[in-house]
Formats: structure tokens, sequence, C-alpha cells
């Protein structure tokens, strides 16, 4: 039967090609603006690490300015200073924890035809690799006993390991950098990040890091860090000044495996502040906060406001073309009111002729879906023209795939609902007497 | 006199007349706050910056190894730069406007004041800062060689002269007569006398909310080994220029990395594209909203006029006209269009409501709504012309025969 439907249902839709290509189209348009936004506000803002997203936390401390907080909204530094960094680490009392940062370094490649370069290095404790768990291809990172002997070692990222020994298993070799030379003891496989969760404070979607290094190790070059660097009163001149001041340039983790020991954690750094009250600093009301990767995430508004405003006007124009279908299929189904009435005399239940219609409906969603699918990727492509830093979150994947399809025949099933329910309330007899 | 016959009418098909009137009051509530978003948008691309943007460009220079002098190296690249053909003159920078990265600070008017006066952008530069960046010095004088100090990103200095922009000026001194004035720049006790205002330089940050707060100080600053440098070209010669100045710096010190060369254009396309892009892309929607709100109204007014076709027929026999026809179509179009546009007013303010209070934007003003009236009263008539024309040509003679 459902076959039998389905070839009335295109043949219907054949007899009027213009007003069937103005439906499918119209859905097609609607599903491609709802799933072009959609995926890319979905992929923006999606777990980075589900499986732990929960146990990392943020470390943020309130050491600003007596006189103005410093966000407007009275949310705490997103970063930290040096001192409490290296407080909070040498204390230890997380599962595992880092405190990290940026740095743009000089790289002089040994090959000669390779010019020099400047590279992004990831300045951070040993407990980075298996906090956020970034994938190996060879060694594997640095421990925290070399974090301990300011060791000269690095961790390359695999686009600089392809650039540098081609793609060679490089653990041992040594990478020149400034004039000093650092051995290689691991080397990351593809790590496919959609925004860089670990430091959200130049962006979510900025240039990878490129390789790593201890922090300890990166503090000994006496460089500032090339991320964001706010002080509320400015430090004396000189290296050991700006490490001792008010300045917060760090970003710092804790992973917490339990929400026992969360709270541990959390009273521990509500000491740790207090203390340092009694010192003089923290001039402020007790403000730490440990948000977790999702809630840093959205408290950073990995998603932006423009991405959530696209996604809102997508569904609305989706809903416009509901409207719109809903409107030609009606049109159409009472124009069949003649032949509903001879079908329903010749025998034809009130249900079959529902479903007759409904898979008329339900025809054009398919189509819709498919060709809303086609616009859906011409969508993305524009998207990441239009926004160069997007190319990893303006990507089909295959659950946004079957959400398109799903959505356009339940969309178009939704629009088809009313009109077949008008239709197969015709009454035979009003429609036989000429 | 031909409203009670089409209402009546319109009221025997009062769903169809709600599902167009629904789209329209739709279609114009997105469409007037999607306009006042995108020409937000295009208001602050169109700030300026208040420097020469066409002709000049950034690059940096990063040296490496021991034995690197970035003191020597910056003046000696200075001076090759600006003995270059074609170019107008190159200075060492910190940042630029549009950049989104580079240095602010308070500045006050006592020492050792708690609250800030004003919040500052700052810009190092030395005496060929102003020609340079091509900025406009309406008060005072230009930094003189001998003032320029060096400086290292951990030296905590007050220099002990600045140039303003005039509404920094004026934003410390209402009053005016900025010129002269002593400033205290963070949080310090080391005053800062003003001894220029140049007309406008915005921060590097385009959503710093003192946009055109900037200080030039007499200072060669680098960071670490890394010098990035200003030059500006002669008109119609930056991209020649770029080339030679990249190839220039590479022989002249080989331990060292000359990063990509952005021109100011670059820089202001990247910064705004984020902007740009919600432009365009709220662009295609309106255009879609429109072409299918268009599209559905002629649906309709087709399926209306053929199912009509025999009423239309009788009509031409007892005398109208097909003008007659033809406003009947044209009035009821008029008709639903209204029933719609009042209902989409009232969501579009609904709407600009919503948006205030979700994501902090301004209200709608309320032009927008009766132009967007105007419009959607357009589209509507010109969608139904089609149909309508169909309608006028039913001849007479259709009302005696039968199906």
């Amino acid at each position: 039967m459902f076959a039998y439907y389905l070839q009335l249902g295109l043949r219907s839709l054949k007899r009027n090609p213009i007003l069937t290509a103005l439906m499918v189209v119209g859905i097609a348009l609607g599903i491609a603006a709802s799933m072009t936004t959609l995926t890319v506000m979905h992929l923006m803002g999606s777990d980075p690490i589900p499986w732990k997203s929960d146990k990392l936390h943020y470390v943020q401390l309130d050491n600003w300015s007596p006189d103005q907080p410093y966000n407007d909204d009275g949310s705490p530094p997103d970063q930290v200073t040096y001192r409490d960094a290296v407080a909070l680490m040498a204390a230890a009392r997380a599962d595992r924890q880092v405190a990290m940062f940026k740095l743009a370094l000089p790289i002089q490649p040994t090959n000669p035809e390779l010019k020099p370069f400047r590279a992004l290095v990831r300045v951070a404790g040993a407990d980075f690799f298996p906090m956020f768990e970034p994938p190996f291809q060879y060694g594997s990172g640095w421990d925290r006993r070399q974090d301990g002997e300011h060791a000269r070692v690095v961790v390359l990222g695999k686009a600089i390991n392809e650039k540098l020994f081609g793609g060679q298993d490089s653990v041992g070799k040594t990478v020149r950098m400034d004039g000093v030379d650092y051995t290689v003891t691991g080397v990351l496989d593809d790590w496919h990040l959609r925004a860089k969760y670990y430091d959200l404070t130049g962006g979510a979607f900025t240039d990878p890091d490129e390789l790593y290094m201890p922090f300890t190790t990166g503090i000994d070059l006496k460089q500032r860090a090339s991320g964001n660097n706010s002080c509320w009163s400015a430090p004396a001149s000189g290296w050991e000044a700006y490490l001792d001041s008010d300045c917060v340039w760090i970003q710092m983790w804790a992973e917490l495996d339990s929400p026992a020991r969360l709270a541990e954690f959390k009273a521990f750094l509500d000491s740790y502040v207090n203390e340092q009250k009694k010192l003089g600093r923290f001039p402020r009301p007790l403000n730490n906060r440990l948000l977790d990767v999702n809630e840093w995430m959205a408290d950073q508004r990995v998603v932006s406001r423009d991405v959530q405003v696209q996604t809102g006007l997508g569904f609305a124009f989706l809903l416009v073309c509901l409207v719109n279908t809903i409107g030609l299929l009606l049109a159409k189904f009472t124009r069949k009111a003649g032949e509903i009435g001879l079908r329903r005399a010749l025998g034809a239940s009130r249900r079959e002729v529902f479903t007759q219609f409904l898979v008329e409906s339900g025809v054009i969603g398919i189509s819709g879906g498919v060709l809303g699918l086609a616009l859906t990727a011409l969508g993305l492509l524009a998207v990441r023209a239009l926004y160069s830093e997007y190319q990893t979150v303006a990507a089909l994947d295959w659950m946004m795939v079957a959400a398109t399809i799903v959505l356009s025949i339940v969309a178009a099933l939704l629009a088809g609902l009313y009109p077949t329910w008008r239709a197969c309330r015709v009454q035979p007899a009003a429609q036989l007497k000429i | 006199m031909e409203f009670r016959p089409i209402l009546s009418a319109l009221m025997r098909n009062k769903v169809s007349m709600v599902l167009i009137g629904l789209q329209v009051a739709l279609t114009l509530a997105i469409v007037c706050n999607a306009l006042f978003i995108i020409s937000e948008r295009l208001d602050r691309m169109h700030r300026p910056s208040g420097m020469n943007e066409t002709d000049t460009f950034v690059f940096n220079s990063t040296g490496f190894g021991q034995g690197y002098d970035v003191r020597s190296v910056q003046q000696a690249d200075l001076q090759l730069l600006r003995s270059l053909p074609g170019v107008v003159d190159a200075t060492s920078v910190i940042s630029v406007p549009m950049s989104q990265s580079g240095w602010s600070t308070s500045v006050n008017l006592q020492p050792n004041q708690a609250t800030a006066t004003a919040d500052t952008a700052l810009y190092m530069v030395d005496s060929h800062g102003l020609s340079t960046y091509g900025l406009k010095l309406v008060e005072g004088r230009n930094f003189t060689p001998a003032e320029i100090g060096f400086r290292t990103v951990n030296d905590r200095a007050a220099p002990p002269s600045v140039i303003l922009t005039r509404a920094l000026a004026d934003r410390l001194f209402p009053q005016g007569g900025a010129l002269g004035k002593q400033v205290y720049y963070d949080n310090g006790s080391t005053p800062t006398t003003i001894i220029g205002i140049v007309e406008r330089m915005q921060t590097p940050w385009l959503d710093s909310d003192y946009i055109e707060n900037s200080s030039l100080m007499p200072a060669y600053l680098p960071y670490g080994n890394t010098t990035p440098y200003l030059v500006r070209a002669e008109p119609g010669r930056r991209d020649e220029v770029m080339k030679e100045v990249e190839q220039r710096m590479i022989q002249a010190n080989p331990s060292r990395v000359i990063g990509r060369m952005r021109s100011i254009e670059q820089v202001r396309a990247v910064s705004y594209a984020g902007d740009r892009a919600m432009a365009i892309i709220l662009g295609a929607v309106i255009f879609a909203l429109l072409a299918i709100t268009a599209l559905g109204i002629v649906g309709m007014a087709s399926f209306w006029v053929a199912q009509r076709t025999r009423q239309i027929g009788t009509r031409r026999a007892l005398g109208a006209t097909r003008f007659d026809i033809l406003r009947y179509f044209h009035t009821e179009n008029f008709i639903i269009t209204t029933l719609g546009l009042l209902l989409g007013g009232v969501l579009a303010y609904a709407l600009s409501l919503w948006l205030m209070q979700q994501y902090q934007a301004p209200r709608l003003p309320w032009y927008y709504v009766p132009v967007g009236f105007v419009c959607l009263w357009a589209l509507g008539q010109l969608a139904v012309l089609g149909p309508a024309l169909r309608a006028s040509r039913v001849p007479p003679a259709l009302a005696t025969r039968s199906v």
C-alpha cells in the first residue's frame, strides 16, 4: 500500500512541478539556514573532553584592586599571578594541576634549507599531558621530576615535527630555539581541538600551539608571555619584580576526581587566599572560582553572541518556510477535494486518505532534506570563507547530517499534518454533486 | 466599497489568510531587526582609525641567539627602512589601531590617584611616529629625537612628554587647555607633560569603551628581542615596498626571523571579518526571507485565482471590468498584508526587546517598522500582480460553461 501511495504522491507532485519545486526549495532553504547555523553553534560549544570535563577546573583567584573589580560583573580575573601559580603548584593539593602560558620563540632549524621561523610554545607543567590527553605519535611528555630540574626538553606538535624532521620519530633529537638546544621527549599526533579550551584568554579559535616546554624552563627564559597580561598596579622595574607583582598572565587548571576532592580543593584555595590577605595581598572579598570545562567555555562565550543570534534567526527562517509550506500544501490539497471525494465514495477510508497525503508530504520533506543537506554543505563553505578562524567548527559531521534529514522530514510532516487532516474531512457526497 | 465582499470571501479561507498573515508578520519582525543589526555593523566598520591605512604596513623582527643586540639592530633597521626608495617614513611601534592587541593603562590628574580619570591605549614611537602613522597634529608639537628613550618591557618609567588624542585630552580636561598640562600614568607619581594633541587615533581594540583614547609616548620599546615596525610607503607603492623591505631585512641581519608583512588594510579586514560576516549572513537571510514570502504569496494567489475562475467569469459577465478584477486581488492582498504587518510590528518590537535583554543590543529605532510596512506592502502588491493579471484575463464567457 505504501508503495502505491508513494506512486500517487509522486504523480501528484509531478502534476504541479512549479508548486512542488516551491515547496521543496522552501523547506530546503529553511533547513539549510537552520542547520548551517546550528552546526556551527553545536560544534563550537561541544564538550571537548566529555569523559572528564567535569573533573578539570579552571582556577580563578581575585587578587584585583580594592578600588574596582576586574570585570564589571564582579567576576575574578581570568588568569592568575606567577607567585600564586607557583605557590599552588608547590602545594599540589589537586589530583593534578598545571600552570601555563604561551611564548612565541624563534626556531633555528639545523636543516639549512629551512629559514628560521617563529613558533607558538605552550609553557606548561608535566601534568598538562595527562590532564588534557593529547594523543602521542612518538614518545611521551616529560615528567614532574624534569619540571623540577628545569629540564631543556620539548614535546613537538605533529605539524612542526613534519616541518623539522619530515614526520620521523624525533624523540631524543634536539631543537634549537633562541640559541638554546632542547631535547625532544615526544611528538603529538593530530590533536583535533575545535576550541583551544585550555587557554581561552586570547580567543577560542586562535592558532594552535606548535610545541610544549616545561613551565620552569620557560620562566628561565625571562620572556614576557605572548598572551594577555593585566596589572592593577604597575610592577617595579625588572624581571624579578614582575614575577613578584600582582600582574595576572598565567592560566591554571586543577584536576579533581570527585566532588569531595573539589570541595576540599575549594576550601584549600580559600584558606590560601586568607593567608595571603594576612600578608596584605588580595584586598578584595574572597571570590575564588573553580569552573569546570563547560562552565568555563560558557563563561568565556566560546559560542559568540553573533553565532547565537544567527542560529535563532536560522530557526525563525525555518518557521517562516514551514508556514509557507503549510499554506501551499493546504491550497493544493483543497483543490483535490473532488478527487478525494471520489476515492472516499469508492470505499477508501479516512485513514487511507490520510496516509496517502501524509506520504506525499513526506516525499516533499525528504526531497527538501536532501536538497537542504547540499545547501547546508554550501552554507558551511560560506561560513568558512567568511570566518577564517571557524575552519574546525563549520564542518558537517554525521550526527548533524542525520539531524538534518530527520528535521526536514519532521518539518514537512508537521507542515502536512493540518492540510492532510483537512483533506480527509472532505464529505464524499458534497464533492460528487455537479 | 469593495471591502465587504472581499472580507466575506476571505472569511471562507480563514486558515490560508492566517498563514499568509503570519508569514508576513514573521518576515517583518525578522527583517526589521536583522536590518538594524546590519546597519549597526556597517556603522562600526566605518569608524575611522585616524591613521593612514592605505599606504602602511607592519611586520615583526625577532632576533635570536646570544650576542643579538636588539637596540643596535633596531637603530640600523630604522635607518635602512627610511633610506629605501618608495618609503615615506618608518618607526618602531608596539601596536597599531584595529590589531586587537596592545598596551593600555590608566591616566590620572593627580599622583597616586586611587580611581583612574581615564583609560588609554599606549603607543610607543620615535620622532617619526606621527608621520608614519599619518596622524594629524592639531595642537602642540611632535617629539624631538632627543626625547626618545630606550625602554624594556620590565622598565617602569613614565616618559617626560606625551602626545594625546583630542578625545583623551577632552576627557581629561573637559574645559580645554590640555596642552602643556601634566598627567600621571600607571597610578604613578612622576608627571608627564602633554606636548601635543592629534585629531584622532583609535586604540587597538575594536570593542573597548574608550576606543578614541590613545597616548603616544616617545620610546623605543622592543618586546624581548622582538620589534614591530610600521612602514609608510609612497601612495600606490605599498605592495612593491613590502617585498623589497622583506628581502632587505633578511639580508641586513640573518640571525632573526622576519614575520609576515601585514598591510593595515589587511589588519582592518581581519579584525572586522566577524562584523562583515554577520552583515553578509543577515543580508542573505533577509533576501531569502523576502523571496520565500513573495513566492508564498504568488503561490497562494495563483491557487485562489484558479479556484475562483468561475466566479471571476461570472463577475465579468455581470459587468465588472478587468481593472475591477485586478483591484479585487490587490485589495485582498492589501487586507491580508496589513493584518499581518500589524501583528508583525508588535513582534518586531518584542524581538528587539528580547535581543536587548539577552544580548545587550540597542533598541530598534522606531522608524524601522513603518519603513518595513511600506516595503512589505510593495512586496505583496508586486507578488500578487502576476496572478491578478491572469485573473483579469478570465473571459466572461467562462461563466456560461459548466466545469
